[in-house]
């Protein structure tokens, strides 16, 4: 039953916030850290040990999918809600402070790839 | 004037169904223009997107669900359903991909919120705001915009500095979603591998989710992965570790 996937995937999702929440609270700073990495990682594991077992229910892990395609909606739905007027109106300075600052890590992530790469094969060699 | 209120009534009480219809009805315009009109060279995703941010600046605060006939896509972009959806997409993940680049991934995450951290807070310098609390908080503000009003909460930061720094955030949001696609070939940004380290260097879940979907879906729980941890790190090193070394310096 499809409903067998939605309810793994809520169980995923709740054990990665409660994770998160504690994480938070243990580093003194509030919030959720990683709540979603955890739960994420939580779905991979269980996932993996059951596809090599049984193979997750075909119908179970459809659950799981469609709520995976709805992300591009959920996305689309995200941006139409960001406070665009703020970001445009507050000043030059939050906008050359955005753009400038990420800009500088985009042109970091070839190089840190590459590094990652090199690393790998030093490690199986 | 009766039928119009009716509409009215049944469009704000069913919201997240509208905006289901509101959504889809995007995708869809937005999917024949991209066929149409620019030979799919621009993905239709992108400019849903693009049209969804166009719109959200004819909203207010928070963006087209101020009106509250788009009330219900709050509910349907908030954060609930995002998370919820992007932990799904870890359904296509690969295990060993996610194991053969997590230290990387970790790596990127410290270089990724010190290199913003700096470089933001130096053009706020640069821009008049030398103070350390100035300084701290706008280069917060520069991670996510939620790094920025925490951690200008914890240092006792005025609210028009948290104000500047939740619009750097957004905008740095914004330019993710934009540019990503566009600069995705330049970047190597074509494997499970880079999208990690990606996830990692930007952070910000919602510019991450949405560029990568933009560039390719598949590569999206990879990102999404690492981006989630951004957070919780410049939560973690802004307020104590790079506040205390702004005092000092500054």
């Amino acid at each position: 039953m499809k409903i067998y996937g939605v309810a793994f995937l809520a169980a995923c999702y709740l054990i990665g916030q409660v994770i998160g929440k504690y994480i938070g609270i243990g580093l003194g700073i509030g919030g959720n850290v990683g709540g979603v990495g955890i739960a994420m990682i939580l779905l991979v594991m269980i996932n993996d040990r059951f596809y090599k077992k049984t193979s997750l229910h075909v119908e179970t892990q459809a659950g799981v999918l469609f709520w995976s395609s709805m992300y591009i909606p959920v996305i689309v739905a995200m941006s139409s809600i960001l406070n665009v007027k703020v970001a445009l109106s507050n000043g030059w300075v939050a906008i050359f402070s955005g753009i400038l600052a990420t800009s500088c890590c985009y042109l970091l992530i070839p190089l840190i790839s590459k590094w990652s790469q090199l690393n790998l094969k030093e490690s199986t060699e | 004037m009766i039928g119009v209120n009716v509409l009215d009534e049944i469009f704000i009480k069913n919201g997240l169904i509208v905006a289901f219809l509101t959504v889809g009805v995007m995708l869809f315009l937005a999917d024949g223009m991209s066929k149409k009109i620019f030979n799919k060279r621009i993905p239709g995703v992108a400019i849903a997107i693009l049209a969804a941010l166009v719109m959200a600046y004819f909203g207010g605060d928070k963006g087209i669900s101020n009106h509250s006939f788009f009330s219900g896509m709050a509910l349907l972009g908030g954060a609930m359903l995002r998370d919820f959806t992007i932990v799904a997409t870890a359904m296509g993940a690969n295990l060993s991909e996610l194991r053969k680049t997590g230290l990387p991934g970790i790596i990127s995450l410290f270089i990724g919120v010190t290199v913003t951290f700096f470089v933001g807070g130096s053009i706020g310098y640069a821009m008049g705001y030398t103070d350390a609390v100035s300084f701290t908080t706008i280069g917060a503000g520069a991670c996510t915009y939620i790094v920025g009003p925490i951690t200008g909460a914890a240092i006792g930061a005025s609210s028009d500095l948290i104000a500047i720094s939740i619009a750097a955030g957004v905008v740095k949001t914004i330019f993710v979603t934009i540019i990503t696609p566009l600069v995705a070939k330049k970047i190597g940004l074509d494997n499970p591998s880079t999208a990690m380290i990606f996830g990692g260097m930007i952070g910000t879940t919602s510019g991450v989710a949405a560029g990568l979907a933009a560039t390719d879906p598949k590569l999206v729980p990879y990102g999404a992965l690492t981006a989630t941890f951004y957070t919780g790190i410049g939560v973690l090193l802004c307020p104590s570790v790079f506040y205390l070394l702004m005092v000092y310096l500054l």
